[in-house]
């Protein structure tokens, strides 16, 4: 840099580069920001309005104060116990698949790209799906039907993941067991799968959370209840989509509780991306290698 | 080294291998071990339930082919009724009302139904979303990878993801509430006052909802989709590149641009299409705060309505079988368009990141 | 006891590579037999093949018989069978990460099914003391994983599991390669042990490492078995100038 042919360019060129730094650094903020903000709007709004009333009554009707959103917490929770019922089982077994019997062959390629291709198909479009398999010829609204779509939607989700920490378990580990002589599944259950289990948990955790917050695919599958319910052939509530109705609701009391619902989701959400974030980075397999 | 030479073994090799294994002592034998070996040789070889398991995870893969046919199935068959009414011209037409000799497109009561207005609500709201995403999501990733300290990189990525995970009603409802007051009290008059020449920025719509509000809520969902994606490819950029660009005595920007941005911006691409896809399929975010009215207008702050959100708000009170299987149809359509899209975005992200697993945070 | 391994025109492929090429060998019975070759001779492809370990590989391919005892193991028995009877000690130690010390050395007998509490515990014991780490580990067998100790230690461990399931031959890749010297002479003394009892082939490339635990030595060249011999023969007189060349470091 002794001799400096172009003073004027090379400045411009500090300049630009100055720039660039700045306006990265303003982006940034700028999506911080939002997340700041909704985060603290709904710290503000849902923790007051939390309280032991939203976990143990259920809505009250309009213009009686209080109640809250039992019935949903138990409604969500019955349509997230059918969804991992459906999904983490096959979502794992196709992981493994992935993972430990079709690496590299044409078909595992296949699966693996659709599972990425369903896995941004709109949400909305599993509920009318599931609403033509389902709900048509059963011909009444269902807490099944809710299930089975949220269930689906996890498949990917928990497929991809699981194959994802399958591939991270060293292969001297699976060695091991076949050499001694323990019969292939065995060797797949007890050894590979058992090794990535703390990754694989925290994928279908991860899976979870995500499809616990779905609104779209129970609109007209689960569509929602105001009364306890747990009968899996009625419609049942769900916290989501009680959320959206209070939200729309001209009553402040009803935002009240759509807000401290929104507080316990996000919260419930936040935990599951924190421990995967834990767990993917502690190294799914410590001391292995 | 002293325990190489404590050892009781002669280090001399070539002794006889007689003298060799008398010299050493028997090990202790276990009394079990040939019942253990009578055990194990007893055992089946397995080969049965090695199978069937092999084949179950085969079974629970070709799931997932399964589901995709599934709802394809099932969407064309429940959209029979709108397609053999209306066939292509359901994605073009409209429809001229008899008493106001207006324009339209929905009408359920009289059974007249085009995609039009949906479409379009979709793809103004979808492609707002992209405008406002995309440079803000390339200058995050530009900043996490490139410029950020490492101390900080770890919670920004982390705010990030948990940006990603944020419920969609939950996005609905801050922005029914923060968003839409804000648009409506503070920035829509500016646009107003400064671009309303342009047309896109009509003052006739006083609740602060429409295609402005859900591209800005969508930009603010896709944001972390494409930025993480960005980050992504731009890793998988061997460092190699950006040593070779440094020591041509670039700048850090100048590096950044030649080196890196160049090498990723396929990746790029298929990030931002994947961004893009998801946008046109958003449904609750986008449902509360567009408007809902199946209209077209030029102006951004008008009503509006988007596929997703015609279908989860007039769903379960559709008056009459043409009118489900026309909502069905749109969902056909959606379902389509966000394969594609999603395809051609997977495509080109694994043409870059090929080889590399992919590092998600 | 152990029994002899007995191979016929044995071919070995990896896709399009032809890895071994016509073996033909007698390993004895109890005694120690090591192959000794430069890097890429075949020699680990080889004792893969005694436990049909080279089939989880999906690529490769085998052809001609090989007999351990009185079982032709290609004709006659599964890879699980034979691997049952034909334990192996791999090139690094691979503990089983998520289990205990205990489990590490029970399992293969657990996950074959075995589930005698009792004898598992004495042969835990006994495997341990066989594998002379009995008196590092004892103390908290079941509280450390089998991860937490060194290297020597984790490869004694694995000696441990591997001759928890009593086989009748055991087979060892290249078994210190990644390990200190201390390690390396505790695993000699070990295999030097063994022996009496079991029938053990021991890849190396440390001829020096050959000469002090075995009996017989094999030399690999490019996928074929140039000379196989009494260990004296070999270090001393060997009869092809290949083999010649190679102890003498001419090449390798």
């Amino acid at each position: 840099m002794s001799t400096n042919h172009f003073p004027l360019r090379s400045r411009l060129r500090t300049l630009t580069d100055r720039a660039v730094t700045g306006l990265t650094i303003l982006a940034t903020v700028i999506v911080v920001a939002p997340l700041v903000a909704i985060f603290a709007y709904l710290v503000y709004k849902g923790a007051s309005s939390l309280n032991l009333a939203f976990f143990t009554q259920i809505p009250k009707p309009v213009g009686v104060a209080g109640g809250g959103m039992a019935n949903a917490i138990l409604g969500s929770a019955i349509l997230l116990a059918i969804a991992s019922a459906i999904g983490v089982p096959i979502g794992i077994g196709g992981g493994i698949f992935l993972a430990e019997f079709g690496r590299g062959t044409r078909l595992a390629n296949a699966v693996r790209f659709t599972a990425d291709v369903l896995n941004g198909v709109p949400s909305i479009v599993m509920g009318l799906a599931i609403y033509a398999l389902i709900v048509i010829p059963q011909k009444h609204f269902s807490a099944l039907s809710g299930g089975v779509a949220l269930g689906i939607m996890m498949i990917p989700t928990v497929c991809r993941t699981t194959e994802e920490m399958l591939m991270m378990v060293p292969h001297a580990v699976r060695e091991a067991a076949l050499g001694l002589g323990v019969p292939n599944w065995r060797s797949v259950l007890s050894i590979t799968v058992k090794t990535a289990s703390p990754g694989i948990i925290t994928g279908c955790m991860l899976a979870f959370a995500r499809v616990a917050g779905e609104t779209a695919p129970l609109l007209f599958t689960a569509l929602g209840n105001d009364f306890w319910s747990s009968n899996l052939n009625q419609p049942i509530a769900a916290l989501p989509l009680q959320i959206y109705v209070y939200a729309l609701s001209p009553y402040d009391d009803w935002h009240r509780l759509a807000w401290a619902g929104s507080l316990v989701l996000i919260v419930l959400i936040v935990l599951a991306v924190s421990l995967v974030r834990y767990v993917t980075s502690r190294g799914v397999l410590k001391g292995a290698s | 080294m002293p325990e190489f030479r404590a050892r009781q073994i002669p280090s001399q090799p070539f002794e006889t291998p007689a003298a060799q294994s008398s010299a050493v002592p028997a090990a202790s034998s276990a009394p079990e071990s040939s019942a253990v070996r009578r055990f194990l040789l007893a055992r089946g070889n397995s080969a049965l339930a090695d199978r069937g398991f092999h084949w179950l995870m085969v079974l629970c893969a070709l799931s997932i082919f399964g589901i995709v046919a599934l709802i394809l199935w099932q969407l064309l068959l429940r959209s029979q009724l709108s397609w053999h009414a209306f066939g292509f011209r359901f994605f073009y037409q409209s429809f001229t009302d008899p008493d106001s000799h207006r324009t339209m497109y929905w009408d359920p009561v009289n059974s007249l139904f085009s995609a039009v207005p949906f479409i379009y609500g979709t793809l103004v709201s979808s492609f707002l979303a992209l405008l406002l995403a995309v440079p803000l999501a390339v200058g995050v990733a530009v900043f996490l990878t490139e410029m950020c300290p490492g101390a900080l990189r770890g919670p920004l990525a982390f705010l990030t993801e948990l940006l990603a995970a944020i419920p969609s009603v939950i996005y609905g409802f801050w922005g029914f509430f923060v968003l839409v007051p804000l648009l409506r009290e503070h920035v829509n008059p500016l646009l107003i006052q400064w671009f309303g020449w342009t047309g896109l920025f009509n003052n006739d719509n006083p609740t602060g909802l429409g295609f402005l509000a859900a591209g800005v809520i969508l930009a603010i969902m896709i944001l972390p989709i494409i930025s993480s994606l960005t980050r992504e490819v731009m890793t998988a950029v061997p460092h190699s590149q950006r040593e070779a660009v440094l020591a041509l005595g670039a700048t850090r920007w100048e590096m950044i641009r030649m080196g890196v941005l160049r090498n990723a911006r396929i990746g790029i691409v298929g990030g931002i299409i994947l961004g893009l896809g998801r946008a046109l399929g958003e449904t609750m975010a986008v449902t509360m705060v567009i408007g809902n009215t199946p209209e077209i207008h030029r102006s951004l702050l008008s009503n509006g309505s988007s596929m997703a959100a015609v279908i989860a708000t007039q769903f379960t009170e559709a008056v009459g079988d043409m009118h489900l299987s026309a909502l069905i149809e749109l969902g056909l359509a959606l379902f389509i368009v966000t394969i594609i899209v999603n395809a051609l975005a997977q495509l080109l992200v694994w043409a870059v990141t090929r080889g590399a697993p992919a590092q998600t945070h | 006891m152990g029994v002899g391994i007995e191979v016929t025109n044995l071919n070995a492929w990896y896709g399009a590579n032809h890895t071994l090429q016509d073996i033909n060998l007698n390993i004895p019975a109890n005694h120690a037999t090591a192959l000794i070759g430069p890097s890429g001779c075949g020699k680990s492809t080889f004792v893969r093949c005694l436990n049909r370990m080279h089939e989880t590989n999906p690529i490769a391919r085998v052809t001609g018989s090989v007999r351990i005892g009185d079982l032709d193991i290609y004709a006659e028995a599964k890879p699980v069978e034979i691997r049952r009877r034909v334990g192996m000690v791999f090139q690094r130690p691979n503990p089983f990460p998520t289990m205990s010390i205990y489990d590490n050395v029970a399992a293969g007998l657990k996950l074959n099914g075995y589930s005698n509490r009792r004898s598992l515990d004495e042969i835990v014991e006994n495997s341990l003391k066989n594998s002379a780490l009995w008196d590092e580990v004892k103390d908290d067998l079941k509280k450390k994983s089998g991860a937490s100790l060194s290297g020597g230690q984790q490869q004694r461990l694995c000696i441990a599991r591997a001759l928890a399931v009593d086989p009748e031959v055991l087979l060892m890749d290249e078994p210190a390669s990644t390990l200190d010297p201390v390690s390396t002479s505790k695993i000699e003394d070990l295999i030097f042990q063994l022996k009496v009892q079991y029938t053990i082939v021991i890849v190396t490339h440390n001829m020096q490492q050959a000469a002090r635990v075995a009996e017989k030595t094999g030399f690999f060249l490019n996928g074929r078995m140039v000379e196989f011999d009494s260990t004296h023969k070999i270090f001393t007189n060997p009869s092809d100038k290949r083999t010649e060349d190679y102890i003498t470091g001419r090449f390798g």
